[in-house]
């Protein structure tokens, strides 16, 4: 007899074998999970489907409902690739967010490790200091940025569409409760070792938090190529505006040229799609870690 | 000479002082292991000696020089943590040289010394591999390495084997003694594993709540316990502790029942413990005092742990593996004077 034949089955191991791997469930609550997923799926992907859809519309179809243009055209693409200002927005847009997310994550994890690693007196203070100001609304802290900026001169400048981002309560707040991971025994070790504090955190602490890092500087990256309400205010001419403040202003008083908006939409999202694929596996592990630490 | 001296060591946090008075001298080449239950100061010692806690009072002197305000990299050691902490981002090659990055030898040097520790540590066929691909007795080989490639004057080893199962546990424990008999380095080890201290130690240091009770070798703590504590701590099974009063003659009558001759003169009248290895209790002993009955029985193979009810609680006795008494079963049993030991009851202290 076939060694085999001897090693029993589990039943579920059974109903494998006998249906195949591909049949589909028979299971109703399973029926019920895939077709909530695929309307949750469909709810996700209409609104891009919707731009790419727009994108590709003449300016007298954009107000049809029709999912697929009657007379599909790339003219819009044309248009926006062939208008200099969209290549100074995108190059905005690639500065600000480039620069700001290594701020950020530079800057978050050191303060994280910080407030994670080292026992100093103020230091549950600050770090309740920090978590406050999650609190508070974007809308609520653009007056008080904006006089700021007016006061030093940083109206209309790089730097003054990114100061408010260069550091991030969030990033401080994740980062920190990734460092809770990290034993103390690496950093003690380090310590005997020969390393000064910055080389420990730089050596030691920063790869061990990878996943967190990448994470961390994809939400920052998304979040400062898709900022839209505080580039509006700080920003005064055309050749400062970021990505999405610049697809804003096409069209005219009378009309919005919808169709350029998700020409110009449709191309912005590349370079997303590109950081979010290469780094998809990173965040996925980083989200799931930041929940179950946190 | 003493290669590590501590004087009077005191640790506090905030108002609780958790280390009374540590002093200690140990010698140059000296394995020297820290043992206790939890929370008896052995890590916090350990750990105040490589400069990971600051100390209250007190001094900790390294190779003649008092090394209280240096930093740990300044103080001439290396550490063996309890969870190796090897970088799991780093080769075993740059894990073990990471000790030198500090260090201003040449290049070509700091190799050099990486590949001796790895080949004298069975390591060199795995210095271009990640921790993760290695055993659990690699990596502490790779923490052993790291510690040694330094040269240090003490090496630190915070209950490094706990981590490990108990056939690895053995097979490191010897490693590390031969390593130490090879290389000759100052060694202070921590452990709360008593045969860890009394296989590899050339002198145990026994704590508890924060004072040292007994330093000693390994016989000295075994045959010579300076208390009830130690007694009962080193040794498995524990030490038996029998009370009684001492009588006039050398006589001790047992709170079991009894009288025992112990041929040496005591303080009349004084409450007594007397203490009784498991080992040392016999069943068929010529002056056998102690009478029981049997309520279990652990069979070892060679020999047959026996749990005796008597009159004042179980004591445990060793009987013979191939013919030990059946379960509820009387018996008597005795020791030899000299295997017996003497505390006094109040103060818990040896009587010599």
């Amino acid at each position: 007899m076939a060694v085999t034949d001897e090693i029993a089955i589990k039943p579920s191991s059974e109903a494998l074998l006998r249906d195949g791997p591909g049949k589909p469930p028979r299971n109703m609550g399973q029926i019920l999970r895939f077709l909530l997923l695929f309307a949750g799926g469909v709810l996700m992907v209409m609104p891009i489907a919707f731009m790419i859809s727009t994108s590709l519309k003449w300016p007298h179809e954009v107000y049809n409902l029709n999912f697929i243009p009657e007379e599909p055209t790339l003219e819009n693409y044309t248009y926006v690739l062939e208008d200099g200002r969209f290549y100074w927005w995108f190059l905005n847009s690639i500065v600000i967010a480039v620069i700001t997310t290594i701020s950020s994550v530079l800057f978050d994890s050191l303060v994280g490790y910080t407030l994670c690693k080292f026992r100093f007196p103020g230091r549950y203070i600050v770090f309740i200091a920090i978590l406050s100001t999650l609190m508070i609304p974007t809308e609520m802290l653009v007056i008080p940025w904006y006089l700021m900026s007016q006061q030093f001169g940083w109206l209309d400048t790089y730097w003054g569409i990114m100061f408010p981002g260069l550091m991030t309560a969030f990033g401080t707040f994740l980062m920190k409760q990734f460092f809770e991971t990290v034993p103390d025994d690496f950093i003690e070790a380090a310590r005997i070792d020969g390393l000064n504090e910055l080389q420990i955190w730089w050596t030691v602490a920063m790869p061990l938090v990878r996943p967190a890092l990448a994470a961390l500087a994809i939400f920052v990256f998304l979040g400062n190529w898709t900022a839209f309400i505080w580039p509006l205010i700080v920003t005064n001419s055309v050749e400062m505006y970021t990505l999405p403040v610049g697809l804003s202003s096409f069209g005219d008083e009378a009309d919005v040229a919808w169709e350029l908006i998700m020409t110009g939409a449709a191309i912005s999202t590349i370079p997303t799609l590109i950081v979010f694929l290469i780094f998809q596996r990173f965040i996925i592990r980083g989200v799931v870690m930041a929940g179950l630490k946190g | 000479m003493a290669n590590l001296v501590l004087r009077d060591l005191v640790k506090s946090y905030d108002k609780t002082e958790v280390l009374h008075s540590i002093s200690l001298a140990v010698e140059d080449g000296e394995f020297v292991v820290f043992v206790g239950p939890s929370g008896c100061g052995k890590s916090t010692t350990l750990r105040l000696i490589a400069g990971l806690e600051e100390v209250t009072s007190g001094t900790i002197e390294i190779a003649g020089r008092v090394v209280n305000n240096l930093e740990p990299k300044d103080r001439d050691i290396a550490m063996v943590f309890q969870n190796y902490a090897i970088y799991p981002h780093m080769t075993v090659r740059k894990n073990i040289g990471f000790g030198l990055r500090s260090s201003k030898a040449p290049k070509a040097e700091k190799h050099k010394r990486i590949e001796s520790v790895a080949e004298l540590l069975g390591m060199t066929a795995y210095l271009d591999r990640k921790p993760s691909q290695l055993s659990g007795g690699q990596r502490q080989r790779v923490a052993i390495g790291r510690a040694m490639v330094r040269d240090p004057a003490v090496f630190l080893f915070d209950e490094p084997l706990s981590n490990l199962d108990a056939q690895l546990r053995t097979q490191m424990r010897l490693e590390i003694k031969k390593l130490h008999q090879r290389v000759g380095s100052t060694i202070v080890f921590v452990t709360h594993d008593q045969v860890e201290a009394m296989t590899m130690a050339d002198r145990i240091v026994i704590m508890k709540d924060g004072h040292i009770q007994q330093v000693g070798t390994p016989a000295e703590v075994y045959h010579q316990p300076a208390n009830t504590f130690v007694a009962r701590f080193i040794g498995a099974p524990a030490m038996n502790m029998i009370p009684g009063v001492a009588r006039p003659g050398g006589g001790v009558a047992l709170s079991t029942g009894g009288t025992l001759d112990l041929g040496r003169a005591l303080p009349e009248g004084r409450d007594i413990i007397l203490g009784i290895r498991p080992e040392d209790l016999h069943t068929g002993h010529d002056t056998a005092v102690i009478e029981g009955a049997v309520n279990l029985r652990e069979p070892l193979g060679h020999e047959t742990l026996i749990y005796v009810e008597t009159a004042n609680g179980d004591v445990i006795a060793k009987a013979d593996g191939r013919t030990p008494p059946e379960v509820g079963e009387v018996v008597h049993l005795g020791a030899a004077p000299e295997n017996i030991h003497v505390f006094d009851a109040a103060t818990g202290e040896a009587l010599r």
